[in-house]
């Protein structure tokens, strides 16, 4: 059990990780400095969430391994985050597009986990609960104010959601490491989660006047270690500093 | 020392990024305890990411350290979750002084949770005519809002 559930929460605390670090490339581009501020405290939400799950996964594993030796001392290949996660920022729209499908997975599957009989996952989910409230809410306005908004803005939109909705399916996806966990009841059931989503999700490209992909082929392989092309790169920048100077701390 | 000393020593040690109130006062200082000869500190963060708690460890072994006591552990603990309910009148008091304005307390409304109060009040001129400008503030317990009579901008520390 202990081996699924280390599996477990390095792919939840990669899937913040990533996707923390892809906001923080925001930091002094934003489009107005309110937005530039918003995406970099969400980015720190992520980072610390990351940081927790890490300390535990560390513990858990017992080989001594620090948040810090899992977050920069590991390869593209043993990285196991949602591939929405580490897709580009693009422009401001497509930023928004993954931080919304992200928050709407989020909330749901967070609350779900606030219910873990590990007490550790349990206490993490309700601290992060609290922040996903936030990141929902400002996702969603401004899913509807670009959506909504002119022509322009809703053709982005709708761009970012034609190139980017083949990775929802990676947040969902589930093998036999998984299963003894939900029986256990230590994390919930993603297909019941998956529903929650697709009913949000539907509700909200229906309101932000957008169209929803149809017959898509779902991008999978984060389990196994199979990204795309831009977890390397987003690895090569983040780990660089720590592996020109090893075990170098802030 | 007894732990209610060290906890009264701890007392002074401001917020680093709202000097205004401790970390006591904040609830930010969990529990003081003594395991053998090891103090432990247990502390719990505001937001999951806070960049102040690496500043508060910092403090608390240095003021300990200036006290006597060499063998400290600061403990970060997530459970139970941090809430703004912690603050006490006094400090909601001090928040709005320094020019921040204070939370509600949290109800199980959704919206509230969300960082919607039905009214917020400018710090400066008590006026409830303001405006939300930004969810995120200048620190990540904070929310940007701007006072439509005095014209003054301020800070809301968010209900959570």
């Amino acid at each position: 059990m202990e081996k699924h559930l280390f599996n477990y929460l390095l792919r939840l605390a990669d899937s913040s990780l990533i996707i923390g670090h892809r906001l923080s490339e925001w930091c002094g581009h934003g489009p107005v400095l309110e937005e530039d501020i918003a995406l970099t405290n969400i980015s720190l939400d992520f980072v610390g969430r990351a940081n927790s799950l890490y300390e535990y996964a560390g513990k858990i594993e017992e080989k001594g391994r620090t948040e810090d030796d899992l977050a920069y001392l590991r390869n593209e290949r043993e990285f196991f985050n949602n591939l929405l996660a580490e897709q580009p920022n693009g422009d401001y729209a497509q930023t928004i597009l993954r931080q919304y499908l992200t928050d709407a997975f989020e909330i749901h599957f967070y609350e779900a986990l606030t219910k873990s009989k590990d007490e550790t996952i349990a206490g993490i989910a309700a601290k992060s609960l609290k922040e996903i409230q936030y990141h929902l809410r400002h996702s969603s306005s401004w899913m509807l104010r670009l959506g909504d908004g002119t022509e322009e803005s809703n053709r982005r939109l709708q761009n970012a959601l034609n190139e980017i909705y083949r990775f929802t399916g990676s947040l969902f996806e589930t093998d036999d490491n998984d299963s003894a966990l939900t029986a256990a009841g230590i994390v919930p059931d993603l297909s019941v989660i998956q529903q929650l989503w697709q009913k949000d999700v539907d509700t909200m490209l229906e309101k932000a006047m957008l169209k929803k992909p149809e017959n898509v082929w779902m991008q999978k392989g984060n389990l196994q270690g199979r990204h795309t092309e831009h977890l390397g790169y987003i690895l090569a920048e983040m780990q660089s500093v720590h592996r020109a100077y090893p075990g170098v701390k802030w | 020392m007894t732990t209610k000393e060290v906890r009264t020593l701890l007392s002074q040690i401001p917020d680093p990024e709202i000097p205004v109130i401790s970390i006591e006062e904040l609830g930010i200082l969990r529990d003081v305890n003594f395991i053998n000869d090891e103090c432990v500190i247990t502390i719990t963060p505001t937001y999951s990411g806070c960049p102040a708690m690496k500043a508060i460890e910092q403090d608390i072994v240095a003021l300990l350290k200036e006290n006597g006591i060499e063998k400290v552990k600061v403990k970060s603990v997530f459970s139970p979750a941090w809430t703004t309910d912690w603050l006490t009148e006094i400090a909601k008091e001090k928040l709005r002084k320094y020019g921040i304005s204070p939370p509600d307390k949290t109800t199980s409304d959704k919206s509230v949770l969300t960082g919607i109060q039905k009214t917020v009040k400018c710090p400066r001129c008590s006026s409830e005519n303001t405006e939300l400008v930004s969810q995120f503030g200048s620190t990540a317990c904070k929310a940007l809002y701007k006072c439509k009579d005095c014209l003054e901008p301020f800070d809301l520390f968010k209900c959570h």
